[in-house]
C-alpha cells in the first residue's frame, strides 16, 4: 500500500470536518475522491498535503508514519498536488516555473542554460513540444495544468493530487491530460482524483472513495459500479432529484403563452451573428452549443455586457432598453454570470450585502435600501434557498461554491427581474445544490418569470428548459421544443452539416 | 529566430533611448562624445543607485517611498558624523550603510508580519527618515575631507576625454549587481515570484517573510549607497535634499519597462529609463531656451507611454491564451 490513512480526524470550530476517515492509495491506480460540497474532500487533501494538521489518526507513507506541516514537507516526502487554478506563476517562463526552488546552480548562481535542459528533460515524456524560455501564461490552461504536473510529479515522485484539474478545460484538453494522467499511472505513481464529473471518473479512474458529512462511506472498484448507485452514496439517500430530471415536466406550448420579450436583429461582428428571440412569460429556454459556439457571448449581448450592433428590442409596452447592464436592470433583466468567482460574486463582501446588490441598483443610489430592510431580505432568502452560512455577515468568499451560487440567484430574486440570464449554473456544484437549483429554476417561472439557461450539460437543459435554442460556430443554428427536447436530437442539431469545414473547425 | 515576448518592453526601452539619442545627435552633433555621454552617467548616478533598488521592490509588486528620505538622511548623517567625530569616511559609510539596511528590513518586517500595504509603511519611513535628518541639523552642512576631494575628482578618462567619474562606476557596478541578484539567483526568482501572486509563491516555496524582508533591505541599502554617492556628487549633506527622487525613481523603473504591478522586467531597463530621462535634461540644457520644466513633461509622457504599451501587452497575450 503506497499511502494509508487510518482514522483521521480534524474538527473546526463548530463543525467536524472529518470523522475518523479510513484511505487506502496503491501504487499504479487512480483513485477518486468523490462527495458533495463540504463532505469533507478538501479537508483530506489539505490534511495530506500539510495545509491542515490533523487533530488525531494516522497516515503513512510507503509504511512510514509522516505527518507533513508544510505543502513544502508533503512535496519532500512525496506528495505533490495540482489545483483546478493552475498553482504556478504565468509570469516566469515555464524553465522557471518547473526549477522553482531548485535551480541548477555554477558559482552560486543560476544557469539559464543547464535550468531550460531541465525543464526539457522534465516536460519529456508529456508529449508537449512547448518553449520553456517562454512566459508560463503565454499558453493556455491545459499546458499550464500539464506542465504543474509534471512539476508534481518531479518534485513529489509518489502520490499525485489532482484537485478538480479539469474543470476549465475542454474537451480535447481533458483527453490530452487524461493521457498524462495514464502515463503516470502505469509508471507506477498513486494518483488522486477530484472531480465533479462523474462521467470523468468513470473513464479514467480504477477506484474511488465517497465521503459524506466528513465520514467515509465505501471505496469501490469503479468498474463494478453504477452510476446511480454512485449517486446515491454521494447523496445518501434514494435519489429521486435525479430520475425526476427526466421526468420534468415540458410546456410544449410555451409559446403560446403571452408573450414577455421580443430581441431581434441583436448581434455583434466576430461575437454572435445577429438573432431574433421572443420569449414567453414563464417559460425556461436552454441554450445549447460548443464551447466557444457563443452561447455566453449571447448572454452577454442581452445583458448589455457587450453592446449590440444593430437591432432592436421591445415587450408589450414598446422599445426595451439594454445597452448596458446598468440598463438591462432597469429593464427587468437579470444575469448571473459563468464565472462566478470573477464575474458574480464580490468575495470580500457579505452575503447580505451580496444579496442586496442588483436590487439596490435597481433603486438607484439615492434610494438607499434601510438596514432593516437589507436583514430582512438576507434572512429571507438564506432560509427559502437554504444557504449554508453561519450568518448573513459572513464573507460570500467564505462559502462553498453551491452556496455562492445560492446567493447570486438570491441577488437575482430580491430584485425580481422579469427575465434572467443563468451562464452556467450549477458548474463546480455538488449533486444535492445541483437538484436544488434546477428546482429553484421551476419555481420562479412558476410566478412568470422568463429564464434563460446555458449550460453544456445536456442532461440539465432537458431537465429544466421548455425549449432549446442551438448555437453552432457564433449562430443560432437551431431550436427544438418540447417532446422534442432529448440528448439525441441536441446532439445531432450541433452537429449537423459536418461537411462545413467552418464547423468542424469550431467543433475542435 | 522569433523574439521572446517577455523581451519586448526591454527592447522598446533601449529603443527609445537610441532614438533620442539620434534626435539629439543629429541636432548637437557634439552630443555623441564621451564627454556627455560621462557627464549623464555621474549627473544620474545616484538616481540610477537608487533606481535598482526600487526595481527590485517593485518586481516583487510593493512600493518603496522612503528612498529619498533615505539619501537625504544619509547625507546629512555623513556630514554630521563627519564634522563631529574623528571618524575615517569609509567607518562612517560601513555605519551609514548598516543603519539604511536595517531601516529597509524594518520596513519589510512590518510589511510581512502586519499584513500592511507597502505603500503606507513606506509612507510613515519616508516621514520617518526625513524627520531624522532634521534631527541632525536643519543646515546644509558642508563636507570637508580630503579623502572626500579624492572620491571626487576620481576618474577614468575615456577616450574623446570623458571622464568616467567613481560615482559613474558604481551606478553601473549596482546595474551589474542588481541584475546578477535579480535574474540569476534563487533570491530573484523569489521575487519575481512575489509579484506574479504571494498565495502561488508560497505555495511553490517561496519563504514570502524572509524575501520581503530581504527586498526593503536591498532596497534601503542601495538609497544608503546612493546618498553616499550623492553627497560626493554634491559636496553637503542637506536635509530638504532629494525631495520626491522615490517618485522619479519609480518614473525611471516604469520607463524601463518593468510592469508597475510587479513579476516582470528587467534591471537593465532601469538603467536605460534613468539614462532616457537625464539624455532629455541634457537635451535641454543644449538648447539652452527652453525650461526646465520640459524634462516634467517628456517623463509624463513617456510613462504614459509605457503603461499604454505595457497594457497592450498584456492584453494580446491574454488574447492568444
Amino acid at each position: 500500500m503506497l499511502l494509508s490513512i487510518r482514522n483521521l480526524s480534524k474538527s473546526f470550530p463548530g463543525t467536524l470536518a472529518l470523522d475518523d476517515v479510513d484511505f487506502e492509495l496503491r501504487a499504479g491506480e487512480v483513485h477518486a475522491l468523490l462527495g458533495e460540497n463540504g463532505a469533507g474532500k478538501s479537508t483530506l487533501i489539505k490534511c495530506l498535503t500539510g495545509a491542515y494538521r490533523r487533530d488525531s489518526g494516522e497516515i503513512r507513507l510507503e509504511g512510514n508514519p509522516i505527518s507533513p506541516a508544510s505543502t513544502s514537507e508533503a512535496q519532500e516526502l512525496g506528495i505533490g498536488t495540482v489545483y483546478q487554478e493552475v498553482n504556478l506563476l504565468p509570469n516566469l517562463t515555464v524553465a522557471q516555473n518547473l526549477t522553482f526552488g531548485r535551480e541548477p546552480r555554477r558559482f552560486g548562481l543560476v544557469d539559464g542554460r543547464a535550468q531550460r535542459k531541465m525543464a526539457q528533460e522534465m516536460l519529456s515524456g508529456y508529449n508537449l513540444d512547448i518553449d520553456v524560455g517562454r512566459d508560463l501564461g503565454a499558453y493556455s490552461v491545459a499546458i499550464q495544468q500539464i506542465v504543474a504536473i509534471a512539476r508534481a510529479v518531479a518534485l513529489s515522485g509518489k502520490v499525485l493530487i489532482l484537485d478538480e484539474p479539469t474543470a476549465s478545460l475542454d474537451a480535447a484538453e481533458v483527453r490530452m491530460l487524461f493521457d498524462v494522467v495514464r502515463d503516470l499511472r502505469d509508471q507506477g505513481l498513486g494518483i488522486v482524483f477530484v472531480s465533479h464529473f462523474l462521467d470523468q471518473v468513470f473513464e479514467i479512474c480504477d477506484r474511488l472513495t465517497v465521503l459524506r458529512n466528513g465520514r467515509k462511506i465505501t471505496t469501490e472498484v469503479v468498474a463494478d459500479l453504477d452510476r446511480l448507485t454512485l449517486i446515491e452514496h454521494m447523496l445518501g439517500r434514494e435519489l429521486e432529484e435525479a430520475t425526476e430530471h427526466e421526468a420534468a415536466q415540458k410546456d410544449p406550448h410555451s409559446r403560446s403563452r403571452p408573450e414577455l420579450l421580443r430581441f431581434e436583429g441583436i448581434g455583434r461582428d466576430g461575437v454572435v451573428e445577429p438573432f431574433d428571440m421572443t420569449v414567453h412569460k414563464g417559460e425556461v429556454i436552454g441554450l445549447a452549443g460548443l464551447l466557444g459556439s457563443g452561447r455566453t457571448e449571447s448572454a452577454e449581448l442581452m445583458f448589455g455586457v457587450r453592446a449590440s450592433q444593430g437591432g432592436r428590442t421591445r415587450d408589450a409596452d414598446g422599445p426595451v432598453a439594454h445597452g448596458n447592464p446598468r440598463e438591462a436592470i432597469q429593464s427587468g433583466f437579470g444575469f448571473a454570470p459563468e464565472d462566478r468567482k470573477t464575474d458574480g460574486i464580490v468575495a470580500d463582501l457579505s452575503v447580505r450585502e451580496n444579496i442586496i446588490l442588483a436590487l439596490q441598483a435597481h433603486r438607484g443610489w439615492t434610494r438607499p435600501i434601510p438596514r432593516s430592510e437589507q436583514n430582512r431580505l438576507a434572512d429571507e432568502y438564506i432560509a427559502k434557498l437554504d444557504i449554508r452560512t453561519s450568518d448573513a455577515e459572513k464573507a460570500i468568499g467564505d462559502l462553498s461554491g453551491g452556496n455562492q451560487q445560492k446567493v447570486v440567484l438570491a441577488r437575482w430574486l430580491a430584485m425580481n427581474p422579469r427575465f434572467l440570464i443563468l451562464d452556467e449554473p450549477t458548474r463546480g456544484i455538488d449533486v444535492g445544490a445541483h437538484a436544488e437549483i434546477l428546482r429553484l429554476i421551476h419555481e420562479m417561472t412558476g410566478q412568470g418569470m422568463a429564464v434563460l439557461v446555458i449550460s453544456s450539460e445536456f442532461d440539465e437543459l432537458i431537465a429544466v428548459a421548455d425549449r432549446v435554442i442551438v448555437l453552432r460556430d457564433r449562430r443560432h443554428t437551431g431550436e427544438l421544443s418540447g417532446s422534442d427536447v432529448t440528448s439525441d436530437a441536441i446532439v445531432r442539431e450541433i452537429a449537423r452539416d459536418d461537411a462545413d469545414p467552418r464547423t468542424q473547425r469550431g467543433a475542435a | 529566430m522569433t523574439i521572446n515576448p517577455r523581451l519586448y518592453p526591454l527592447l522598446a526601452t533601449i529603443g527609445i533611448f537610441i532614438a533620442a539619442y539620434i534626435v539629439c545627435w543629429i541636432q548637437f552633433p557634439y552630443m555623441l562624445s564621451t564627454r556627455v555621454a560621462g557627464n549623464l552617467l555621474t549627473d544620474n548616478a545616484y538616481l540610477g543607485i537608487v533606481a535598482v533598488g526600487m526595481t527590485l521592490v517593485i518586481l516583487s509588486g510593493g512600493i518603496d517611498l522612503s528612498v529619498g528620505s533615505v539619501i537625504a538622511f544619509s547625507g546629512v548623517f555623513i556630514a554630521v558624523l563627519l564634522r563631529e567625530t574623528g571618524l575615517h569616511p569609509l567607518v562612517v559609510f560601513v555605519l551609514l550603510l548598516g543603519v539604511t539596511t536595517a531601516f529597509g528590513a524594518a520596513m519589510g518586517g512590518v510589511i510581512h508580519v502586519l499584513g500592511m500595504p507597502a505603500f503606507i509603511v513606506t509612507l510613515a519611513g519616508m516621514f520617518l527618515a526625513r524627520g531624522a535628518s532634521y534631527m541632525l541639523t536643519i543646515d546644509s552642512v558642508p563636507i570637508q575631507h580630503p579623502f572626500y576631494e579624492l572620491l571626487k575628482d576620481a576618474y577614468w578618462l575615456m577616450p574623446g576625454k570623458g571622464r568616467l567619474t567613481l560615482i559613474g562606476i558604481v551606478m553601473l557596478l549596482s546595474v551589474a549587481v542588481g541584475a546578477v541578484v535579480a535574474h540569476r539567483t534563487r533570491f530573484g526568482a523569489s521575487v519575481f515570484a512575489l509579484g506574479g501572486g504571494e498565495r502561488t509563491a508560497r505555495l511553490m516555496g517561496v519563504r514570502v517573510g524572509a524575501t520581503t524582508v530581504g527586498i526593503y533591505a536591498f532596497s534601503g541599502f542601495m538609497a544608503g549607497v546612493s546618498g553616499i554617492v550623492f553627497s560626493i556628487y554634491t559636496g553637503s549633506g542637506y536635509p530638504l535634499a532629494t525631495v520626491g527622487t522615490e517618485l522619479t525613481a519609480i518614473a525611471a523603473v516604469v520607463i524601463g519597462g518593468t510592469l508597475l504591478t510587479g513579476g516582470a522586467g528587467y534591471v537593465l531597463g532601469t538603467l536605460f529609463g534613468v539614462l532616457t530621462m537625464g539624455l532629455i535634461q541634457t537635451y535641454i540644457v543644449f538648447d539652452g531656451s527652453l525650461s526646465s520644466w520640459w524634462t516634467k513633461i517628456v517623463i509624463g509622457i513617456l510613462l504614459l507611454l509605457f503603461i499604454l504599451l505595457q497594457r497592450g501587452l498584456v492584453r494580446a497575450t491574454a488574447v492568444r491564451a
